[in-house]
């Protein structure tokens, strides 16, 4: 166990907005500068799988849990190969991180990683800003890299903005692999990579599905060279606007009638491909405390949520689409936000939260059997 | 799904008189149920027998009965209210185990009362060790997670030698089967003592069998609070997480929420065993709490039980989270879904998501171990402490700092200066879990032990340690720098340094750091409590400061009036005060005012967010307290704080208020003062006129003997520093005298010993009135019906009095209104008088709210505490009688003759306590308070009254059996007529020899039976003691000789409390009990709601 001396080795950092609105404190994790899109969490667990999920490249994500790092880091928990966060804000990180699976400490690790932070500033009152006013671009400066506010106001607002990128490629796999069915064998997915989190073909693994991962570039024909019993839609960042290619493939998967499965990402590119519209939420959904009701069966499940653009799709009807009919099959209680698709007349759903919860409740994991039933209902 | 249609009325039962393990939180939630139901539009019917409640209040349930919490009262209930339903789950474990009985008595299905909220067989799962066992199998066979602690049955030593290698090794729990309150259970940390306590155990087992079991002491210990809706939709509303490690109660651990030191795997694992056995156990609708044991080398979990209702962990839940668990659980019992119940706090949310926490709450058990010196104070399994206070902060170590200068005990604040002591005999110490641990763990790392040392030694999770040692460093930073700068001094404060600490650390007056602080702008910011960690906007103002960039207080522009709290509950200052408080805030909100409440007590109806306009969930410090005041003075015009109502806790911090500008209303710091301090009370004694008992001071034993032989033994003696008679005795001659001044260790020229007359022989009357500076109101007069020399708080009273006349009324009324005048009273006060022979003594006054407010308003139907409150801010008493607020005519001094009769009994937590070698401690009763609750018995008439007070505290007065009667000679006269009257209910009397020889004189047979002190006789013929020990005995009457006599009695008393045996100690006690015996026996023993002696008592005034 080894104490850094509270506070003297860090140099101050300072957190600037696009609006102008900025606040100092510590530097934590890698000393120097990063822009992105600042969005806050609200999870009080798991940091890790926070830090490690693709879907958050290029946005700075703002810890509303006061103590991060408690438990320190392990390799177990990681939802892929790296920490995906531009940067990282916390109020009180840890100085001793105590757990029996953990290997190292936080703040090394966002060092290693080369993840510029900022610790000690009131995560609340960031949290409450851009609530009122909205996800915004943010930069943050430690070391050689403070300027005066207004310098660093302009280097924030020469960042790029959410709206209008195209993310998926920069953080999927560019070589496809298999993650082999745990036990028998029973289905192949073919799972389009658009950012894809670690859990997720584990789900569907521990469900004797043997999971080929293709990248976000796939073509429908290397799509069904895997001979997919169904087709999986990744999470993943950016504006699905832009998404054109995942969504052409996703059309072709439909007309084939594949079942066909998205999560997060993968459901706004369901609702493009059904004609549906996209737009970007006011500060996004990210915590894993989310109530969703599955409107056909009236039940509630509290749900991992990580999205900044949800799919403007009827609430209140069946829609006819060129797949058939297809309605909103979940719904997010707080704000009446479209969580899940599903067609009526083919196999294929959607959902805009997390099943694969990692981290965050398991309640929805039953959409993963829905899954295998589907696959196995068009066998029969 | 909206809510039943089917269900019109519902009765809700509450927990009873405060005891420890089941206190106000019950309130609190009982509260809130009713509230909810009445505004669903059902009928509420309550039954309660603690009057020092808010759910007893008659506003809050349609028909309230401060009756005996027993199925044969309860029954009454039913048969007179007939309700659709029953709910169970909000009262504890005392409703709890009521409505089984009455489920199994057959009583619900006799009335088609239908358990709603609960079903019998889900609490049977959940509360039955053996059958829960069976739930957590089924669970781990479903998800394959959670297990119960490892367990071998043995019936040999070879099989217990055995079962620690099946186990894993030392140390074990070894547990004998079938003794009475786990007899012969311990620990065995290698074969030495596992032979001897396993040898020991298998001898004490009436099967030749003992339970081994793995011992998870020193593992990490969490709890997690759960709801559950009739759709099958399951929220985890908080982790909780214990600083103090397995082998505490966590009633006893300082506890945090949320869950500190788990990655988001483990907690879901918890999560998804924790939904997976409300589940199993079937918890149809509301809430439960299960906790947990984790192996702290590898993350083996085992679940250890479940509490298949509303707990106090679901009070402290409710108030760490803003979801209101009680209140949603009564909306699910009556068939709503979480998804249908808005959250109170964003309004446009449902309750079907669990709360995320910006912030850190801690919990710290607040103890009495003070009032109880010979009983151990090693902290176990079993629930010792009498309160808490919970504290809120951005971080760990502010809320830490908060909770326990919330305490406000002597030393309970962490302190940096001073001898530090020997780092190992600190380590060896902070080994045994203790009041204070977490100080003595303090004084060791600041003697040098390192973390591994401390965690070692306590098995207190690394980062807790760390994060003491961050606050050390800091400490250290504080005594080392050449100036309290801006810098450093923000950062104390970002740690929950309070002004004091630093003030000590630095060697300045407090105020002193207080002003460089506000000079360098360093104030604290106040947060919102709002479930979601400010992701959606909150709509109540429940606050909490830390020293953070942005306050969230609202601007206003109604007047406001802070109302300060009691801080956590302790004997002597209890729930009472806290129902004194929020009736203030309701009054005060009625009459036009913002209402502004702080209080750190997590178990009350005032920190409801509910109750006051605002909330600050705060220390009742100076400190603390002014940046509140502050804080309110920037957001509008603050009318005025209230000290009055709380208790001892703010009445302290009034003078300092009002020197630092603070408005105080009400009655003034200096009217105060002119009660408490004895030179200045006795001037005003001596201007109206009134007789004290003679006293004097003394600070050396041959000063103390010189007053004691001028004003004549007995005496009364106590240090004159403390409050709730610490340390008072009654010394009857100079031996003891001697010996007390001796063990008084703190007595000293500044802190003299108060000496005072002792009158044994009166009669003991406690007042309490209000004052507007020209008129009294007169609000209860009682009449104790202990002896003389019990504290008022322990002591069993009746209202109206019942052997005073009205000559007697009238010179009380006078000397009330002589003291209330010449003291300055602007609002409540409360006098005890002591009635000895014609001479009516003042013994102290105390110009504030006192414990008997609750009952005295709920025995006169009058709210005292709402029309103090309005006094303090100017209102007249002639006013409020226009209002209606007071009665017209007359008041609480001048009752009509068929007013009904009110009875409180104090009830004792002797149970509680063993002294370190297991034996139940002395139950002594004496001028030191020392009871935990209070019940009320009401009816017409008094021996009814009385019987219901001692069904309610005690248990049912017996009506057949053997009565045990050992009388002084004074008694001995006043005697004989109610023992006649045992006798003819059939009762067999046992006397000792010289009251058997008076009653056989007097015609009346009594078996002679053998003193304790004349020990077994020849024939193995047992002593009055064993033959109660033996369940033989169903009624004692025992009335004190003096010095010898009384101590003889208390033998008897701890063996009737040890087997519940009724033990009365007055013959004006047995007069009564013959009463109620006889009522009980003619079966005439009626139930009647509040509200209709308040129409009764409202009819006969005008």
């Amino acid at each position: 166990m080894t104490i850094s001396t509270r506070g003297a080795a860090k140099a101050p950092a300072v957190l600037v907005l696009e609006d102008g609105r900025a606040f100092r404190g510590r530097a934590y994790g890698a000393v120097g500068e990063t822009f992105g899109e600042a969005v806050f969490s609200t999870g009080m667990t798991g940091y890790q799988e926070t830090l490690t999920d693709p879907s958050y490249h290029r946005q700075v994500v703002v810890m509303t849990a006061p103590h991060v790092g408690n438990t320190g880091v392990n390799d177990e928990d990681p939802e892929s190969k790296r920490i995906w966060v531009a940067g990282y804000v916390v109020r009180d990180p840890a100085r001793v991180p105590s757990n029996w699976r953990s290997q190292r400490s936080l703040d090394e690790e966002l060092e290693h990683q080369g993840v510029v932070g900022i610790s000690g500033i009131d995560t609340r009152a960031l949290t409450r800003h851009l609530r009122e006013r909205g996800a915004m671009r943010v930069g943050i400066f430690s070391g050689d890299a403070i300027a005066d506010e207004a310098t660093l106001l302009a280097r924030v607002k020469e960042a790029p903005e959410m709206v209008g990128a195209d993310l998926s490629a920069e953080v999927a796999t560019k070589e496809t692999y298999v993650v082999p069915a745990i036990g028998t064998k029973k289905f192949t997915v073919a799972a389009i990579d658009l950012g894809i989190k670690g859990m997720t073909p584990h789900r569907m693994a521990e469900r004797g599905i043997e999971v080929h991962v293709l990248p976000a570039t796939a073509t429908l024909e290397e799509v069904y060279a895997v001979e997919p019993d169904g087709v999986f839609f990744s999470n993943g960042p950016g504006d699905p606007a832009t998404a054109d290619h995942p969504v052409s493939v996703m059309q072709g998967v439909l007309e084939r009638k594949t079942p066909l499965f998205g999560i997060c990402f993968g459901n706004q590119i369901l609702g493009r491909a059904l004609g549906f519209g996209t737009y970007k939420l006011k500060y996004g959904h990210r915590g894993i405390n989310q109530p969703v009701q599955d409107r056909t069966t009236g039940k509630v499940e509290v749900t991992a949520h990580n999205h900044g653009f949800a799919v403007d799709a009827p609430l209140d009807k069946v829609s006819d689409t060129k797949f058939g009919r297809a309605e909103v099959s979940h719904v997010c209680l707080n704000d009446q936000v479209v969580e899940g698709l599903q067609l009526l007349d083919q196999p294929a759903f959607s959902v805009q939260y997390h099943p694969e919860a990692a981290a965050g409740p398991h309640d929805a994991a039953y959409l993963f059997d829905r899954f295998v039933s589907l696959m196995e209902g068009q066998r029969a | 799904m909206p809510k039943r249609s089917d269900i019109q009325s519902v009765l809700v039962i509450g927990s009873g008189p405060i005891v420890i393990g089941q206190a106000a939180e019950f309130d609190y939630s009982g509260t809130q149920a009713c509230r909810v139901l009445k505004a669903e539009g059902l009928r509420v019917i309550l039954v309660n027998s603690n009057p020092a409640t808010i759910m007893t209040d008659p506003e809050i349930a349609d028909a309230t009965y401060v009756e005996p919490i027993t199925p044969e009262f309860v029954e009454k209930i039913i048969a007179k209210e007939r309700p659709d339903a029953l709910l169970p789950t909000l009262g504890g474990q005392t409703a709890l185990n009521t409505a089984i009985s009455m489920h199994e008595n057959g009583v619900l299905e006799k009335y088609g009362v239908e358990l709603i909220g609960a079903n019998v067989e889900a609490i049977n799962k959940g509360e039955d060790r053996d059958l829960f066992k069976g739930v957590v199998e089924a669970v781990k066979a479903k998800i394959g997670y959670g297990e119960s602690a490892r367990s071998v049955i043995c019936h040999s030593m070879d099989d217990v030698l055995a079962g620690v290698g099946t186990l894993g090794g030392y140390p074990v729990v070894v547990r004998p089967s079938f003794t009475m309150g786990g007899a012969g259970s311990g620990f065995a940390h290698d074969e030495d003592e596992l032979r001897r306590i396993a040898g020991q155990g298998l001898t004490l087992s009436p099967t030749t069998e003992v339970l081994l079991e793995e011992s998870i002491l020193g593992w990490k210990e969490y709890e997690l609070e759960l709801m559950r809706d009739k759709h099958d939709n399951v929220v985890v509303v908080c982790s909780i997480e214990n600083f103090d490690p397995m082998g505490v109660h966590t009633g006893d651990s300082i506890t945090v929420a949320p869950a500190m030191t788990l990655t988001d795997r483990e907690y879901q694992r918890l999560r998804d065993i924790g939904i997976a056995i409300i589940r199993e156990v079937g918890v149809d609708t509301g809430g439960c709490n299960i906790q947990f044991a984790i192996d702290p080398t590898d993350g083996r979990v085992i679940v250890i039980e479940m509490n298949p209702r509303v707990s106090r962990s679901s009070a402290l839940a409710s108030k760490a989270t803003g979801f209101p668990i009680a209140k949603i659980a009564a909306k699910l019992a009556v068939g709503y879904t979480l998804d249908e119940i808005p959250n109170d706090i964003t309004e446009k949310t449902p309750a079907s998501f669990e709360p995320t926490l910006d912030y850190v709450v801690v919990k710290a058990p607040r103890f009495a171990f003070e009032k109880f010196p010979s009983a151990d104070s090693t902290l176990t399994t079993t629930m010792k402490s009498v309160g808490e206070a919970m504290a809120i902060g951005r971080n760990f170590t502010e809320a830490l700092q908060k909770a326990l200068r919330s305490l406000e005990k002597k030393g309970s604040q962490f302190s940096f200066t001073g001898e530090t002591g020997d780092k190992a005999e600190l380590l060896a110490e902070a080994v045994r879990p203790t009041d204070g641990r977490i100080n003595t763990v303090m004084q060791a790392i600041r003697a040098g032990a390192t973390q591994e040392e401390v965690f070692d030694a306590t098995k207190i999770d690394p980062w807790f340690v760390d994060q003491l040692f961050l606050i050390k460093e800091i400490a250290d930073e504080l005594a080392a720098a050449d100036e309290l700068g801006p810098e450093l001094l923000a950062e104390a404060k970002r740690h929950g340094f309070s002004d004091a600490q630093i003030a000590d650390i630095r060697s300045l007056r407090e105020d002193v750091v207080r002003e460089v602080r506000h000079a360098l702008g360093i104030r604290p910011v106040y947060k919102t409590v709002d479930t979601c960690a400010a992701e959606f906007a909150a709509k109540t103002p429940y606050f909490y400061s830390s020293y953070d960039e942005e306050s969230e207080v609202a601007s206003r522009t109604k007047p406001a009036v802070i109302i300060l709290g009691s801080g956590p509950n302790r004997i002597g200052q209890g729930i009472e005060f806290d129902y004194s408080c929020v009736h203030a805030s309701f009054a005060l909100s009625d009459a036009g005012y913002e209402t502004v409440m702080v209080n750190c007590n997590p178990e009350t109806v005032s920190t409801d967010y509910d109750t006051s306009d605002r909330l600050y969930f705060e220390p009742l410090t100076l400190e603390d307290v002014l940046e509140i005041v502050h804080a309110e003075s920037l957001a509008g015009p603050v009318a005025g704080v209230i000290v009055q109502l709380g208790g001892q806790t703010p009445l302290g911090l009034s003078q300092a208020l009002k020197d630092n500008g603070v408005p105080i209303v009400g009655t003034s710091p200096e009217a105060i003062h002119a009660a408490e301090d004895r030179g200045a009370f006795g001037r005003v004694l001596a201007e109206a006129g009134l007789p004290a008992p003679k006293h004097g001071t003394a600070t050396t034993f041959d000063e103390a003997k010189a007053i004691a032989d001028e004003i004549g033994y007995p005496v009364l003696v106590r240090p004159s520093y403390v409050l709730g008679g610490r340390g008072m005795e009654i010394v009857y001659d100079e031996t003891r005298l001697s010996s007390y001044i001796a063990e008084s260790t703190e007595i000293s020229p500044t802190r003299p010993v108060l000496v005072d007359r002792f009158l044994d022989d009166a009669i003991e009357i406690d007042v309490d009135a209000l004052y507007d500076g020209t008129e009294l109101y007169l609000g209860g007069v009682m009449e104790h019906i202990e002896e003389a020399g019990i504290h008022s708080g322990d002591s069993a009273c009746a209202l109206p009095p019942i052997t005073l006349g009205g000559y007697d009324i009238k010179r009380l009324r006078t000397s009330t209104e002589g003291i209330a005048k010449g003291v300055g009273v602007r609002g409540l006060i409360n006098i005890q008088f002591a009635l000895s022979g014609d001479i009516l003594y003042v013994l102290e006054a105390n110009p504030r709210a006192s414990r008997t407010v609750p009952f005295t308003s709920k025995a006169t139907a009058v709210p005292l505490a709402k029309a103090a409150a309005r006094i303090s801010l100017g209102a007249t008493v002639a006013e409020l009688r226009e209002e209606g607020l007071l009665p017209k005519n007359g008041d609480g001094g001048t009752l009509p003759l068929d007013a009904p009769i009110s009875v409180k009994e104090a009830v004792m937590p002797w149970s509680r306590f063993r002294d370190i070698h297991g034996r139940g401690v002395d139950t002594v009763l004496g001028p030191e308070m020392r009871s935990t609750g209070e019940v009320m018995g009401i009816d017409s008439v008094f021996g009814t009254a009385y019987a219901k007070s001692q069904a309610g505290a005690y248990g049912p007065l017996p009506t057949k059996g053997r009565a045990f009667i050992s009388v002084a000679n004074r008694d001995k006269r006043s005697m004989i007529f109610p023992a006649r009257e045992l006798v003819a209910h059939g009762f067999e009397l046992l006397a000792t020899s010289g009251t058997a020889e008076v009653l056989k004189r007097n015609g009346i047979h009594a078996t002679v039976v053998r003193k304790q002190s004349e020990g077994v006789g020849p024939q193995g013929e047992r002593t009055i003691v064993q033959l109660i020990h033996d369940g033989e005995v169903d009624l004692i009457v025992n009335t004190p000789y003096g010095t010898g006599g009384r101590l003889d009695g208390y033998e008897i008393r701890t063996a009737a409390v040890a087997r519940s045996v009724p033990c009365l100690t007055t013959v004006q006690a047995l007069a009564a009990a013959v009463q109620g015996i006889d009522a009980l026996n003619h079966g005439d023993v009626g139930v009647r709601s509040l509200q209709e002696h308040a129409e009764h008592l409202t009819a006969a005034r005008d």
